[in-house]
């Protein structure tokens, strides 16, 4: 039978029951790899639910450092009888099969062209242990030590991790430790030919990590909160956006306490509702303090009158937006990139709002940081766009960087000083000509710099006006402004093709990592595609162009209604039919095998391919 | 809409206050509102209450919902800033307001539309967290702005200016400011200056979360035989229970309460209140009493009126969040940023 076999360069699925402990010992595996200096990178595809339903922990492990999904299984560690024929089904030809064997499955069960390790897991740990708590619990650890030895992964450096873990607590380090070790016997006496056949998947060890860091984008967002000043955050909990503030919360405590009093140099509310949430961000920004929140699609819903209040009264915010499955209440703990045009123009009236696209954690970090200051320049809120896929996955990244010289851009605020020498203010006059007016903070002046705030009736000097011309100035103005926000966001990056091509694709945050390995294996084929990865709305001028140079464009992104082709086709006014989606959108993050067979697919059809020359 | 400006020039016989302001530094724009309004009332009573407590009217923050009420901060207090929010959302701004800068008086002012119906939500949970603050609600009954519906606090059985009777119960926000931790609760009458003058500076002077509800008759749609919220009908219901004397600046009187009728409050910025008590068995230090005694009145048909209910030493959000004493909104770099060697450990930590 045929074997998959391949160094340092394979998908392994693990099918749990949520709420087993599983999700530890998954990890462990996955770092143990990266400790290695293999990269990897894993993703939990769980249910909205705490105990009992599926959950799946897919690890591509991948030496050339492809961090997307790679589409199919080429091994299932299955500990989920729920699930058996889907996860069975999953495996490529020559895959593995490993599951617990304690309970005979029929020989229908399972497919005649996967090999199959089985293991009586539970049997082992029923006759280990006493309490069925550390029955259940050792089992992954036990599972971990016998996937170790069938795929060579140093078992030193899972002891040292387990150490890490476990500082501190030497009872549960050595428990564990036993466990793993009882697993890696079994494995060395029972999983070997001819008994089993043999394991084709290696891990071997090499230097391809380097300095890069891996974690999850909420915590990632929750860092850059900090190093960008938030002073405060509102939130109400909804998956998958909750970790961002419960990390902020975390890293505050560590960070932000003053060490000769004790106080706090933040607040941190949970509010009742989004709308809470929001309104009190914009009291803080109004108020001149750093104020986000996180929150996801139907947060945002329910803060779209206050998104157009804030944008209408040019109050500074910062919306951390972690997409997950939509529409309606949406799938929560499924990944979409489908809050795009709700986002782009939540609420009534002419609005629009600025957008950052993370690809991964390091930018989630950067990009919330700069969110910060784009708030406080543009005077407007400022949405982080991420999704379940970056936020709650941890993923290889740059290291955070920053810089001690930074200072933070905290806007035109006009100063007691400046207000005293007499410096004219016109709250929402346009001076500079780039349509960002100045601002005054409550209880700078005693007698100058004070206005009313309130939604268009206004006039350049925030007297009350309904005079159409009034309006028409501010709504101008407010278009300027968009106008400058276009060169102050992060502009793309643009991956040339390695060969001149009349075809070019888009895409952005998390569908990245796929991107760049289905780029890749595109060339591979003859199909070179110059690519740019969209950073920010507004678009910058640069994506105009680089539409315009191409006879083609796809556009790939992770919703069914091609939003991201849409606000392209809106706001450049581009001619539709120069646009071609790639659309995934099951709730799964999106695969490179995907976007390759899709692209594959339009390029014959359009036979504008320029071939690979064969030698 | 007002096209009216008001005069700047003030007569300079005019009195003014310890920190050098007259009254006429504490009023706002002339008054869009009808001619009789009460609400006008109840802003002539924030301008006293402020200017008799010196306070500098740029270190109060104004803040409100939508509805006739919430216009009224453009009518005082122009040197102030000031924010017309969204409907039934200004608890909520006028608490990240206060979490960004808790140095400065923020005053909310929110009507029964605004607070008892679309915002019952937000003015529910400004309560359960203590924001130090001023919450006013300007009770008229009634939706004035969108002509003469009824609002949330219309009693069951008040009739309506086209005849209309309301079936259902009304919002008591008093009950429920009581209920939900409020630690300074009292009704006024925008009719009686008096009583609410006092009642605001009360207000002002407590450390933690102060409601006051405020029956202030709309002259347009709800000032008819028949309404509970005319001027007639509480004038001839008003039943206060207990009557602010006196702010009194000097901290020497003890906290211990007087006998008699007279209790003395001390107050977090030092003073004393000196309430006198109308009712002799009411106890408005006594959450739970006091509730009940409001209620048993209201089923009399009164219209119960006075500081209702005080928590002298009240704590807010702040301190039970630990804050720093300073506003947030003046912290830099330094006090903000953990810098690149804690950021080099975090990365470590990550590896």
């Amino acid at each position: 039978m045929k074997r998959i076999e391949a160094v340092n360069d394979f998908v392994i699925k693990f099918s749990n029951v949520n709420g087993s402990g599983s999700a530890s010992a998954n990890e462990l595996f996955a770092k143990a790899i990266l400790r290695m200096g293999v990269p990897v990178s894993p993703r939990n595809i769980f249910p909205s639910n705490i105990q009992g339903l599926p959950t799946w922990y897919e690890v591509r492990v991948s030496e050339r450092g492809w961090l997307g999904r790679r589409g199919g299984v080429d091994m299932m560690v299955a500990m989920n009888p729920q699930t058996w024929t889907q996860d069975v089904r999953e495996l490529e030809t020559g895959g593995y099969l490993f599951y617990d064997s304690t309970r005979p499955m029929p020989p229908t069960a399972f497919r005649d062209d996967v090999n199959v390790i089985p293991m009586p897991v539970t049997a082992i740990c029923n006759a280990t242990y006493e309490d069925p708590r550390q029955r259940t619990l050792f089992k992954n650890i036990m599972v971990l030590g016998a996937l170790s030895v069938l795929m060579d992964v140093d078992p030193a450096v899972i002891e040292r991790l387990l150490g890490e873990q476990y500082k501190g607590k030497e009872r549960l380090l050595e428990s564990n430790i036993r466990a793993l070790q009882s697993g890696r016997s079994f494995a060395k006496d029972h999983l070997r030919p001819p008994a089993v056949p043999a394991m084709g998947l290696k891990v071997r060890a090499t230097d391809r990590v380097g300095q890069r860091i891996f974690v999850d984008g909420n915590t990632a967002a929750a860092l850059g909160c900090v190093y960008g000043g938030a002073s405060v955050c509102a939130w109400y909990p909804i998956t998958p956006s909750s970790s961002v503030a419960e990390m902020f919360e975390k890293f505050c405590r560590q960070y932000r306490v003053d060490p000769q009093t004790g106080e706090n140099r933040f607040a941190i509310v949970q509010a009742e509702d989004e709308i809470a949430s929001i309104g009190m961000i914009t009291g803080a920004g109004w108020n001149g303090a750093r104020a986000f929140t996180a929150t996801s699609g139907p947060g945002v819903s329910l803060m779209t009158e206050f998104i157009g209040l804030a944008y209408f009264a040019e109050i500074p915010l910062t919306i951390i937006n972690v997409q997950r499955g939509g529409p309606s209440t949406g799938m929560p703990t499924r990944t979409q990139q489908a809050d795009l045009l709700s986002t782009a123009y939540a609420s009534h009236g002419d609005t629009k709002h600025v957008m950052l696209l993370p690809q991964d954690p390091a930018e989630c970090f950067e990009m919330s940081a700069a969110a910060l200051d784009l708030a406080d320049r543009l005077q407007t809120p400022i949405f982080v766009m991420t999704d379940l896929d970056i936020g709650m996955n941890q993923r290889l990244c740059e290291p955070f960087a920053w810089s001690d010289d930074r200072s933070y851009d905290r806007g035109k605020v006009m100063t007691a000083a400046e207000l005293e020498a007499g410096k004219d203010f016109g709250r929402y006059k346009d001076v500079d000509g780039d349509g960002i007016p100045w601002r005054t903070l409550p209880g700078t002046h005693p007698s100058k710099g004070a206005y009313f705030t309130r939604g268009t009736t206004r006039d350049p000097y925030a007297r009350y006006s309904e005079a159409g011309p009034d309006y028409i100035y501010n709504v101008q103005r407010l278009l300027r402004k968009f106008a400058t926000a276009a060169d102050l966001v992060p502009q793309p990056v643009l991956h040339p093709a390695q060969k001149k091509s009349r075809l070019g694709v888009l895409y952005f945050g998390s569908t990245a990592p796929s991107m760049d390995e289905a780029l890749d294996s595109l060339a591979n084929e003859g199909i070179h595609l110059d690519a740019m990865r969209l950073r920010a709305y507004p678009f910058p001028a640069s994506v105009r162009e680089f539409i315009d140079s191409h006879d083609h464009v796809f556009v790939v992104e992770q919703n069914r209604d091609a939003q991201m082709r849409t606000l392209l086709i809106n706001e450049l006014e581009i001619d539709p039919s120069a646009l071609i989606s790639v659309l995934h959108y099951d709730g799964t993050p999106i695969t490179a095998r995907f976007v390759e067979q899709a692209i594959t697919k339009h390029v014959h059809a359009l036979a504008v391919a320029p071939r690979r020359e064969r030698a | 809409m007002t096209y009216i400006a008001k005069p700047t020039l003030h007569h300079p016989t005019l009195t003014r206050n310890q920190v050098g302001y007259t009254r006429r530094d504490y009023e706002g724009k002339v008054s869009t509102l009808c001619a009789g309004c009460g609400h006008d009332s109840i802003s002539a009573a924030i301008v006293q209450a402020c200017w008799e407590l010196d306070i500098e009217p740029h270190r109060v923050a104004k803040l409100s919902g939508i509805g006739c009420s919430s216009k009224t901060p453009d009518y005082f207090l122009g040197a102030s800033h000031g924010f017309n929010t969204v409907h039934g959302r200004m608890p909520s701004v006028l608490t990240g307001a206060y979490l960004a800068n808790r140095e400065l008086l923020y005053l909310g002012v929110s009507g029964d539309g605004d607070s008892a119906s679309i915002g019952l939500g937000q003015f529910a949970h400004a309560m359960r967290r203590g924001v130090r603050m001023v919450y006013i609600v300007e009770n008229n009954g009634v939706y004035g702005l969108t002509k003469g519906q009824f609002s949330a606090t219309a009693d069951r059985g008040s009739k309506s200016k086209k005849g209309a009777v309301n079936n259902d119960s009304p919002v008591d926000l008093i009950a429920l400011a009581l209920q939900l931790g409020a630690t300074y609760v009292g009704r006024g009458f925008s009719g009686d200056k008096e009583q609410l003058v006092p009642l605001i500076k009360g207000a002002i002077t407590h450390g933690g979360a102060a409601f006051l509800d405020v029956i202030s008759p709309c002259v347009t749609f709800n000032n008819h035989p028949g309404s509970t919220r005319s001027y007639d009908y509480v004038r001839e219901h008003n039943e206060a229970v207990s009557r602010i004397d006196f702010m009194d600046p000097a901290p020497s009187v003890t906290a211990s309460p007087a006998p008699g009728e007279l209790l003395h409050l001390p107050q977090p910025d030092g003073s004393v209140m000196r309430l006198r008590k109308l009712h002799a068995d009411y106890d408005p230090t006594d959450r739970v009493r006091a509730a009940a005694q409001v209620q048993a009145l209201q089923a009399q048909g009164e219209v119960v009126t006075g500081l209702l209910y005080v928590e002298p030493q009240a704590h807010d959000l702040h301190h039970a969040m630990n804050t720093m004493a300073g506003a947030l909104n003046r912290l830099g770099e330094s006090e903000l940023c953990p810098g690149t060697a804690v950021l080099e450990r975090i990365n470590q930590g990550l590896r």
